[in-house]
């Protein structure tokens, strides 16, 4: 029976063992992509936010109410120009995949809009946008920067508010629209062998 | 029946023999000293409260031992964002002056390797701070250590309570020296990819509040301006 028992020890030690190698300890759920293939190049993806529903959060100067409520946003003189919002953000079936950040900023030397979209499981992209709208009432911004499945690709993105029509009762005030384009960085193949691309 | 109960006693002590021995296991000590420490560049040295009631919000599933802030904040249960949490935090300077604002995205990271001593979670930082411009930074940290010095013990405790001083480097990549990626999104350093390190120090920790009294570091590595150009 005791030789039975330090069997067991052996077994138990070389199970868990087994257990931690194969079962992974983090298993993310993944809401497969919508992508489309553009005809000359790059693929685009589209993303939505609800509003108000998927806004976690809006701080700035001087707000009369703030979400989510009991936020206090720092009064400090550096941030007076600062204001920062955090969404859920949902591709085009309308489910949640990621969360989003969007700094809107002006001082003496910088006045920008920028994004941050962290998609678990995918990554995460960093996307500068020109603070002047275009016509039509969009921005654009080019990536700046991306992690994991974004970090070998470049591309643009463009927001939009599209403010909702339908009248129905529960329906959000509207909808910012997120429109990215990725195009794949030119990566060598033999990096020794490649010529530089002019 | 009797060799059945003893294989069965046997494997339980064997899995928790494993168990222990993995979580004290003196050679999957991850603690390094960052190369930043020592570096001769001149760089950015930013704090900010690792508490969530210090934060100006904190969200993540409401299910975890850290509670969000403020109550009402928008939780992350949707499955795709279950297992991430968000941070907006007031950064200090060295000085402990207002510097600028951040937001801290994580997510647990699918390249968590417990047999190796890696308890991953793969996060972005996105920080204004007026004047200097924006930077991003990319990082994988590895808890293995604040999980075996500080959660573990804690739970441990009768009171589920831990007290110390500890203090560590969490960046554990993606560079080669385990230093974040920084890219520098607007102002002077537009453009420019910098290396970062974010450390933790705590001091409190309480199994069902999560850090009490802790703070975090991040400390960017700033290219000279005069010479290099990219």
């Amino acid at each position: 029976m005791f030789r039975t028992f330090i069997i067991g020890i052996f077994l138990g030690i070389a199970a868990t063992a087994g257990a931690l190698y194969a079962i992974p300890a983090v298993d993310l759920h993944r809401e497969s992509s919508i992508i489309t293939v553009i005809p000359n190049g790059g693929n685009t993806e589209s993303f939505h936010i609800n509003v108000p529903m998927d806004r976690i959060m809006a701080g700035s100067r001087g707000q009369h109410e703030p979400l989510p409520a009991g936020m206090e946003w720092p009064t400090d003189t550096v941030l007076a120009n600062v204001r920062m919002e955090l969404f859920k953000i949902r591709n085009a079936r309308d489910t949640v995949v990621g969360i989003a950040a969007r700094t809107a900023a002006k001082d003496d030397e910088t006045n920008l809009i920028d994004w941050v979209l962290h998609l678990p499981a995918r990554g995460s992209f960093f996307v500068s946008m020109s603070p002047v709208a275009m016509q039509g009432n969009y921005r654009i911004g080019v990536f700046s920067a991306g992690t994991s499945e974004f970090a070998q690709l470049k591309g643009t993105m463009t927001e939009r508010w599209v403010a909702d029509t339908s009248g129905e009762e529960d329906a959000p005030e509207g909808r910012i629209k997120l429109f990215a384009q990725y195009v794949g960085a030119a990566v060598p193949v033999d990096s020794d062998a490649a010529e530089p691309v002019e | 029946m009797k060799y059945v109960a003893a294989l069965i006693l046997g494997l339980a002590v064997g899995a928790a023999v494993f168990v222990v021995a993995l979580i004290y296991n003196p050679f999957l000590n991850t603690q390094n000293l960052s190369p930043l420490t020592v570096t001769g560049a001149q760089t950015i040295t930013l704090s900010y409260s690792a508490v969530a009631e210090n934060n100006i919000v904190f969200t993540n599933d409401g299910e975890s031992e850290t509670n969000p802030y403020p109550d009402r904040v928008l939780q992350l249960w949707e499955k795709p964002i279950r297992q991430s949490s968000a941070r907006v935090a007031l950064l200090l300077d060295g000085r402990k002056q207002p510097a600028g604002v951040g937001v801290k995205i994580s997510s647990l990271s699918e390249r968590t390797n417990l047999l190796g001593g890696e308890a991953l979670v793969d996060s972005i930082w996105y920080i204004y701070l007026p004047g200097k411009g924006a930077f991003f930074i990319e990082q994988s940290e590895n808890y293995w250590n604040y999980l075996r010095q500080i959660v573990i013990p804690a739970h441990r405790s009768s009171a589920d309570f831990w007290k110390g001083n500890w203090h560590s480097d969490i960046t554990y990549g993606p560079g080669a020296l385990r230093t974040a990626k920084v890219t520098g999104g607007s102002g002077a350093y537009q453009g420019y990819v910098m290396d970062g390190v974010e450390s933790l120090s705590t001091y409190i920790y309480s199994v069902s509040d999560g850090p009490v009294s802790a703070e975090g570091r991040l400390i960017i590595e700033l290219p000279s301006l005069d010479n290099e150009v990219l």
